[in-house]
């Protein structure tokens, strides 16, 4: 068994030190305090770590082979979309005209960062079959709230008090938590029998307080809603509008738009879709886009070209809902974001989504004979499969997402949605090969096996980790969140 | 041509296809309805080829002054700290950048140790008892301290400084509509929140004074006169502070702060044009579980092997839905790791170096810009890095600005913008990477734009 890894803290020695800074070349005569009153100083110093230069890279080297990400291995995280995030995305980033930038420069200094904006915005809007796209919201979430807020803004505009969110039982916990911020009720509805929208709950929770149905098309079930003319004229005829969860967009770009299935509000996650890289969570982008209607509600600021063709911020009219987010968003993700849809172009991110696709058809067919397939026929870019054929054998789902581990596979996405017992949600992306799904695929089978003759095997992995199974229940009843070295 | 990034061949595709029981392609989108379905290309930006779109990239960012070409004295935010070398490098290792949220803690122990290790940096900068594993930025954070406040204490009425950035103000006034609070602004005087006008304001309604320190101004609060007010009407007190001037300032938790926030971009984390950065959110023991966002955890293997796990998960969004603290997901982790590096590099003494070395380059500006013909610091209260300049009556700080950009500068932020009756008035920001001579440069320039 290897060792534990020390703390940082763990490391420190009085007297080293890993930094160099500028000079300080302007008179020193003087004491702090004499600049500073006393009493505003700290009392004590600061208590953190003296290590040497070698002693931080040999510390973060040593963290990273303690962590797994797509460029170790194929990563088929369900609603994730885990796919290969480029490497020139990284470079251009860190530009120093992308990257040493300040957002309060004279507009006429950062055209370049605003032409980019813009025709990012413009390219979102072609995508989603919006009419303008606001880049502010820093993820996903941050992105439903900002569609939720105006979504609220919009009925309140026209005197109507709405205050429901329709959401499916297999939605995103985002999407009623994004509801609760944004001030307004959840109301679930049931899905049904094959996993899609229960039109008659739809018709049953639709009214005069109806807000917004929020939609992920395809679903978390990996099911593209086949009713979704009829979803969104319920809605409308209600006076509700739709909002699109564009989580799982990997699976439609170029094939159909939420705009055109009648959806008034989208967000994005370019940290699935667009490639940018999920960072061990975070940072995103979650740009909205939204129909005309909307376009007075826009959170501030957009970019807009003027009639010499600069670039300008644009702080909106007084029915914005105001700003959601310092600055102009997440840039250095949109930068990324930008050098992908340049590197596919629109007839290059169609074929990204018709590979998502089949890629996952072909890991739901060969997967079907060994694991019960709740939701039978095609399925988009994911698919979902219940492991419950296994509990006869003492193994849960999770003892296969831990037994994964121990192949060098990151697990699919377990227990959820809540609506499949045993859930797995699997998503391979289109950058995956055939070979390195065979290679999963066998890997499923080879457990099953295990599962029917030596299930301890299985329930006792993962078995190759630094680590083994963590005592969850500790940490949450005695948290210690923070190593009190200081 | 075959795309670069898609390895499935024609060989691979009929294959697959013959598995799945298919003939066309076709066949996998036939749930889709007809009449939804996109026909042609879509109007969007074409594709280019590699050495094509750097070349693109290139011209996009050479259309930008930046930080290299120009000496900033920009800062309202965003500042040009030096970011040491090595923090690029450890970012770089795409086992951190290509991970996602550490959902198997056996595969994710590296990035759930960097997490630790940043809660217990942002808990010892802050002199606070627990931190989170990051928010989406200084002004989302300042927006759910007030949340969590007034959910905390019942309450509905936030009071305000004027001298919070106006940005994280603006982004509370939007939370706050949605969550049915009232936001009453206090005004300042001499550069920092006026004590009897907040004294007046706080009531029994009072859920949380909301200050920020050193504030918008450059200013220090005198926290510990601000304490008492709140907490004798049992209301919160949040304070919005800057991590690097934590190095040299007493710490919020120590002046009696209930949640500290703020954005740990000046912790090596690149401006980015104003984002990506890093929100921090820390607290008081009681107010742990209410804390929105990832908290790692300390925990032990089956081996009683110590190791980290994501915690407290009950508050969260995909366990409680609608009745989680927030709806955060993602959050900002590779710039929490930008920010932990930046800590280990600099140590304890590099953290206090950095910041004496701000507040001396800075009050040396301040004197050397304040005897400008017509120029005066505008505030005589103590300031960390940033200070704000009176320039002659009738300046107009955007034109000047306009000026310095061409003569290699970025000016100070022109504070007319959010305070009209400090039109004219320039918010100068120093850091330690200015030289002597840069800011006597400056100075001539500047004097010469007047």
């Amino acid at each position: 068994m290897k060792p534990e890894q020390s703390l940082i803290f763990e490391l420190s020695r009085p007297g080293r030190s890993a930094y160099s800074l500028p000079v300080c070349d302007v008179p020193e005569e003087e004491a702090i305090d004499s600049l500073i009153p006393a009493g505003l100083l700290r009392s004590e110093p600061v208590l953190l770590p003296e290590v040497s230069e070698v002693d931080v890279i040999r510390h973060y080297t040593a963290l990273s082979r303690r962590n797994f990400g797509v460029d170790n291995g194929f990563y088929p995280l369900g609603s994730c979309t885990m796919k290969y995030n480029p490497k020139i995305n990284e470079d251009v980033a860190r530009f120093p005209g992308l990257a040493k930038i300040h957002p309060y420069q004279p507009e006429e200094s950062i055209q370049g960062a605003l032409e980019l904006m813009y025709t990012l915005q413009k390219d979102l809007a072609a995508l989603t079959g919006m009419d303008a796209v606001s880049l502010q919201p820093a993820a996903g979430a941050h992105g439903e709230w900002t569609g939720l807020m105006m979504i609220r803004a919009y009925h309140e505009s026209r005197g109507e008090k709405r205050t429901k969110v329709i959401v499916p039982d297999s939605s995103h916990g985002t999407n009623p938590a994004s509801a609760a911020a944004a001030g307004l009720e959840t109301v679930t509805i049931p899905s049904n029998a094959k996993g899609m929208v229960d039109l008659e709950a739809l018709k049953a929770a639709v009214g005069s307080d109806t807000a917004a149905l929020m939609l992920t098309n395809p679903s978390t079930l990996g099911l593209f809603e086949t009713q979704i003319v009829e979803i969104a004229e319920i809605v409308h005829e209600a006076g509700g509008l739709l909002y699109y969860d564009g989580a799982n967009s990997n699976a439609i770009m170029g094939i159909t738009r939420p705009g055109d299935m009648g959806f008034d509000v989208v967000h994005l996650n370019l940290h699935k879709t667009m490639s940018t890289p999920h960072g061990g969570g975070g940072p995103g982008a979650g740009p909205v886009g939204v129909k005309s209607i909307l376009i007075p509600f826009l959170p501030q600021p957009t970019v807009v070209q003027n009639e010499d063709n600069s670039f300008s911020l644009n702080y909106g009219g007084p029915e914005s809902i105001g700003r959601v987010k310092a600055f102009y968003g997440n840039f250095g993700i949109l930068v990324r974001a930008y050098a992908y849809i340049r590197t596919y172009g629109p007839d290059g991110l169609r074929e990204v989504s018709e590979n998502a696709v089949l890629n996952a058809n072909y890991m739901m067919h060969r997967l079907a004979p060994y694991f019960e397939i709740p939701y039978p026929g095609v399925c988009k870019h994911e698919f979902v499969m219940s492991g419950r054929n296994l509990k006869q054998y003492g193994v849960r789902t999770l003892d296969v997402a831990k037994r994964l581990l121990d192949f060098g596979y990151h697990p699919p996405t377990v227990y959820f949605p809540l609506t499949v017992e045993e859930c797995m949600m699997i998503e391979p992306t289109e950058t995956e090969s055939k070979e390195t799904l065979d290679g999963f695929i066998e890997t499923m089978i080879r457990i099953v096996k295990e599962a029917q003759e030596t299930p301890e095997i299985v329930i006792n992995a993962p078995h190759t980790t630094e680590i083994s199974r963590l005592d969850e229940t500790q940490a949450a009843r005695k948290p210690v969140l923070n190593c009190s070295c200081g | 041509m075959k795309h670069r990034y898609l390895p499935m061949t024609e060989q691979d595709r009929q294959e697959m296809m013959e598995a799945v029981g298919i003939q066309s392609m076709e066949e996998l989108f036939i749930d889709i309805p007809q009449s939804v379905r996109y026909q042609g290309t879509m109007p969007m930006s074409e594709a280019l080829d590699e050495y094509a779109l750097l070349r693109h990239m290139k011209e996009l960012a050479d259309k930008n002054a930046n930080f290299d070409t120009h000496a900033s004295f920009l800062g309202a935010g965003i500042y040009d700290h030096h970011i040491p070398v090595v923090i690029n490098h450890v970012i770089s290792r795409s086992e951190f950048y290509t991970a996602y949220t550490p959902y198997q803690p056996e595969i994710s122990q590296g990035e759930l140790q960097a997490i630790f290790e940043f809660q217990s940096y942002i808990c010892e900068l802050t002199g606070m008892k627990v931190a989170n594993a990051s928010m989406y930025d200084g002004a989302t954070a300042f927006a759910e301290a007030a949340v969590l406040a007034a959910g905390a204490t019942k309450r509905k009425k936030l009071i305000v400084s004027r001298t919070v950035h106006p940005e994280a103000r603006q982004v509370l006034a939007t939370s706050a509509g949605a969550w049915g609070l009232e936001v009453v602004e206090i005004d300042y005087k001499d550069g920092v929140t006026d004590q009897a006008k907040l004294a007046e304001a706080i009531d029994g309604d009072t859920a949380a004074v909301l200050v920020q320190s050193p504030n918008f101004f450059g200013a220090i609060e005198d926290l510990g006169a601000i304490e008492p007010l709140i907490h004798s009407v049992k209301g919160l007190l949040v304070v919005s502070a800057n991590p690097l001037a934590l190095g040299v300032l007493e710490t919020p938790g120590k002046l009696g702060a209930d949640i500290v926030v703020g954005d740990a971009q000046p912790l090596g984390i690149p401006a980015s044009l104003g984002g990506p950065t890093c929100g921090f959110f820390a607290v008081a023991e009681p107010l742990m579980r209410r804390m929105p966002g990832r908290i790692v955890g300390q925990t032990v293997d089956r081996n009683g092997k110590r190791g980290f796990v994501l915690t407290l998960q009950a508050r969260e969004q995909h366990i409680r839905r609608e009745k989680a603290t927030s709806n955060i997901c993602s959050n900002q982790a590779l710039l929490a790791l930008c920010a932990s590096v930046y800590l280990s590099v600099m140590g304890k003494e590099g953290m206090r170096e950095v910041g004496e070395l701000n507040i001396r380059k800075s009050h040396y500006a301040a004197g050397k810009l304040g005897e400008l013909t017509g120029a005066a610091p505008a505030f005589t209260a103590p300031f960390f890095n940033e200070f704000v300049l009176k320039l002659p009556e009738g300046s107009n700080v955007s034109e000047i600005n306009s000026k310095l950009v061409k003569e290699g500068y970025l000016g100070g932020y022109d504070l007319g913008r959010d305070y009209p009756e400090l039109a004219g008035h320039m918010l100068v920001a120093v850091t330690e990477k200015r030289s002597k001579s840069e800011i006597d440069q400056f100075a001539t320039v500047l004097e010469g734009c007047l």
